[in-house]
């Protein structure tokens, strides 16, 4: 039993990438198949993942002892073979993921996924590409799933039609690509000075570097963190996200969600393993400053809901990296709660804002998605016959009772969630963060840059009270020519569910807590992580088992 | 040959870095793909340049001294990289050629500047 559950680790990357190539292979008129197939894919990852949190707690300390399980691919052991690292973090990311991917998948299973592109496998493959670059103990492999996950997010974004997404959608990839040879060039230059991209072997010889070649390290590492921060939207390599969240349809913005997370998840991975956290500091806390400033005022002048909501990504990712650069490893435990509920934020409300929208659709039309049909003179002058297009229709399906209600209802959760009041968690993750800077330490100060993020967090508070509140009266109050919008059950129900996720979330908040700050304290002690997966190697040669 | 090898990657890195910084989308493109072959030598010129060495172990001299080899590793990662990015510019050829058609310019604006 015991080494069957070791395999779970690996299941999150390989489901969706079978997944992803049967979806292929069904033709698109077997809807039923299609979407039982995806939808079967996500269950199984979501149950992958929180059996891996479960076995990753120190409630079931039979398997993984110390926390961290090691999965080495086709048995070869680190620092040779690839190895899949889990632990607590790892869990709860792709535990968040697979919450996201099945939310936005209910919601796409509505309409978006008509025909069209292949909407489905790229979805599989965006959540491939999310889980692996959560597991993966190797650097040139979290390069490989970013690729993956970024490829697919090419193609979900250009779902739909309009001059305005190809446009966006064109400067995303450019700017991608660019960030990936940074990146490249950072793996390159890091394997060049340590000869390993093992994470964890990278973290012992580091400490053993020449101080010639540790300056050399350094820069690789540097190159690396630019490429990451890209990914992440931090100031000032950021100005593409909001444009392309914004048109991008609903269901792929909301998936979209988990993305900064990822360059996030990769700046504090790669930081606490290297014991950079030190040197990284200063730049983290006054970048993320700006990108919480960016995301702020953004916010404040933002006209539509799905941008705004887009520069609520970049608040929560400033709050997130300048709270790293506090280099006060008490923080982690809270940013990490903040960053969850941030994920579920920005998801619940993309989603939302894609039905509270289309209230308005007549109005917004010619604004935002110059739809136009005739449009299109690629077709003519390349003599390819015109696609059917599937119409993303706005009157179609059952109108759920009290429409209206229901809508401005799951938007007020929203902006309790985003601008963190009681009773939804939002709140418990901006106090805990405050609550953490405000703490005088040893000496009985609190030093001035607490205070400078504290009144930061709590002036990007009030700013988005009034840019919600304003957009809210634009979408919901201002009566002209509005006809109520009908729903799908399909589109609503994850919405609604998402918010009472939240709301369970504010009753376990204990645990929760608890396993994040267990998550935080593994994190800042590496040597664990690194002993676990290096020791796999000297166990097979006790063991007296053959090398494969 | 370090410094010729070195001097090629400034040169394509450079010429990459002006034409990803040009308002036409082909330049763009053009600029990408310099910068992708300058960083593919980079990976490749970390694994130390070597002449007359394989990366494999020759079975049949058996010799196994790290000194008689070339690193396989960086060879392995840049032949992943060329697959990457070789797909991943075919899409944005895609793209591209999608913009130029929906907005009739290859302004990577999909919009001509005001003269």
């Amino acid at each position: 039993m015991n080494a069957l559950l070791r395999h779970l680790v690996v299941l999150p990357v390989v489901v969706p990438l079978i997944a992803g190539a049967l979806l292929f292979f069904v033709p698109e008129a077997r809807r039923t198949i299609r979407v039982s197939l995806a939808g079967l894919s996500i269950l199984i990852q979501l149950a992958a993942a929180v059996a891996l949190l479960y076995l990753t707690s120190d409630a079931a300390p039979y398997i993984w002892p110390e926390g961290v399980g090691v999965y080495a691919i086709g048995g070869w052991p680190a620092p040779y073979g690839i190895v899949l690292v889990v632990d607590r973090l790892t869990a709860v990311m792709i535990t968040l993921g697979a919450i996201v991917s099945l939310a936005t998948l209910v919601y796409s299973i509505a309409q978006w996924d008509r025909p069209g592109q292949p909407f489905h496998s790229l979805f599989q493959f965006l959540t491939m590409g999310l889980n692996g670059a959560f597991l993966t103990g190797d650097l040139f492999n979290l390069f490989v799933f970013f690729e993956i996950l970024l490829a697919s997010s090419y193609g979900l974004l250009l779902r739909g039609q309009g001059g305005a997404r190809v446009k966006l959608g064109l400067h995303y990839i450019v700017i991608n690509l660019a960030a990936s040879l940074l990146f490249l060039i950072g793996v390159a230059l890091i394997y060049g000075v340590a000869g390993t991209l093992n994470m964890a072997d990278l973290a012992g010889r580091a400490a053993a570097l020449a101080p010639d070649d540790r300056a050399l390290l350094d820069s690789g590492a540097a190159i690396l963190g630019i490429a990451f921060l890209v990914k992440a939207g931090s100031w000032p390599l950021n100005f593409w996200l909001p444009g392309t969240y914004s048109v991008a349809l609903p269901p792929v913005a909301a998936s979209f969600a988990m993305m900064t997370k990822v360059g996030f998840y990769a700046v504090l991975r790669m930081s606490t393993l290297m014991q950079e956290y030190e040197t990284l500091g200063a730049a983290l806390f006054y970048t993320g400053l700006l990108t919480l400033a960016t995301g702020t005022i953004g916010m404040l002048a933002a006209k539509q809901l799905g941008r705004l909501v887009a520069f609520t990504v970049l608040m929560s990712m400033g709050i997130l990296l300048s709270s790293m650069g506090l280099r006060n490893e008490a923080l982690t435990a809270p940013a990490l709660f903040y960053l969850v509920v941030s994920v579920l934020t920005t998801c619940t409300f993309f989603m939302l804002s894609g039905m509270a929208e289309r209230s308005r659709a007549g109005e917004k039309q010619s604004e935002v998605e110059d739809h136009g049909e005739d449009n299109q003179p690629t077709y003519s002058a390349y003599g390819i016959k015109k696609p059917t297009v599937y119409e993303f229709s706005d009157d179609a399906g059952v109108a759920i009772p009290a429409v209206m209600a229901f809508l401005g209802m799951m938007f007020v959760c929203c902006v309790l969630l985003v601008i963190g009041l009681p009773p939804l968690p939002g709140f418990l993750a901006k106090f805990a963060l405050l609550a953490t800077l405000l703490q005088p330490d040893a000496s009985d100060v609190t030093s001035p840059s607490s205070w400078l993020l504290a009144g930061a967090i709590l002036v990007s508070g009030l700013a988005s009270v009034v840019a919600l509140s304003r957009i809210g009266m634009r979408v919901f109050w201002s009566l002209a020519s509005r006809e109520t919008p009908r729903l799908r059950l399909l589109e609503a129900a994850p919405v609604a569910s998402m918010v009472l996720l939240c709301l369970g979330l504010t009753l376990v908040a204990g645990p929760v807590t608890r396993y994040l700050g267990s998550a935080a304290d593994s994190l800042h002690a590496p040597a664990t992580y690194i002993r676990t997966v290096l020791s796999q190697e000297t166990r097979r040669e006790k063991a007296g088992e053959p090398r494969p | 040959m370090e410094i010729v090898y070195s001097l090629a990657i400034g040169i394509l890195t450079g010429s990459g870095v002006w034409l990803l910084l040009r308002p036409r989308t082909f330049q763009v493109l053009l600029g990408l793909t310099l910068l992708s072959y300058a960083t593919n030598l980079f990976i490749f010129g970390m694994g130390r340049l070597t002449l007359y060495k394989a990366p494999i172990i020759d079975a049949a001299t058996g010799a196994t001294s790290s000194a008689l080899y070339a690193d396989p590793v960086p060879q392995a990662l840049v032949l992943t990289a060329i697959v990457i990015g070789f797909a991943t510019t075919a899409l944005l050829l895609v793209v591209l050629l999608a913009l130029r058609g929906l907005s009739g310019t290859d302004h990577v604006d999909g919009r001509e500047p005001k003269a």
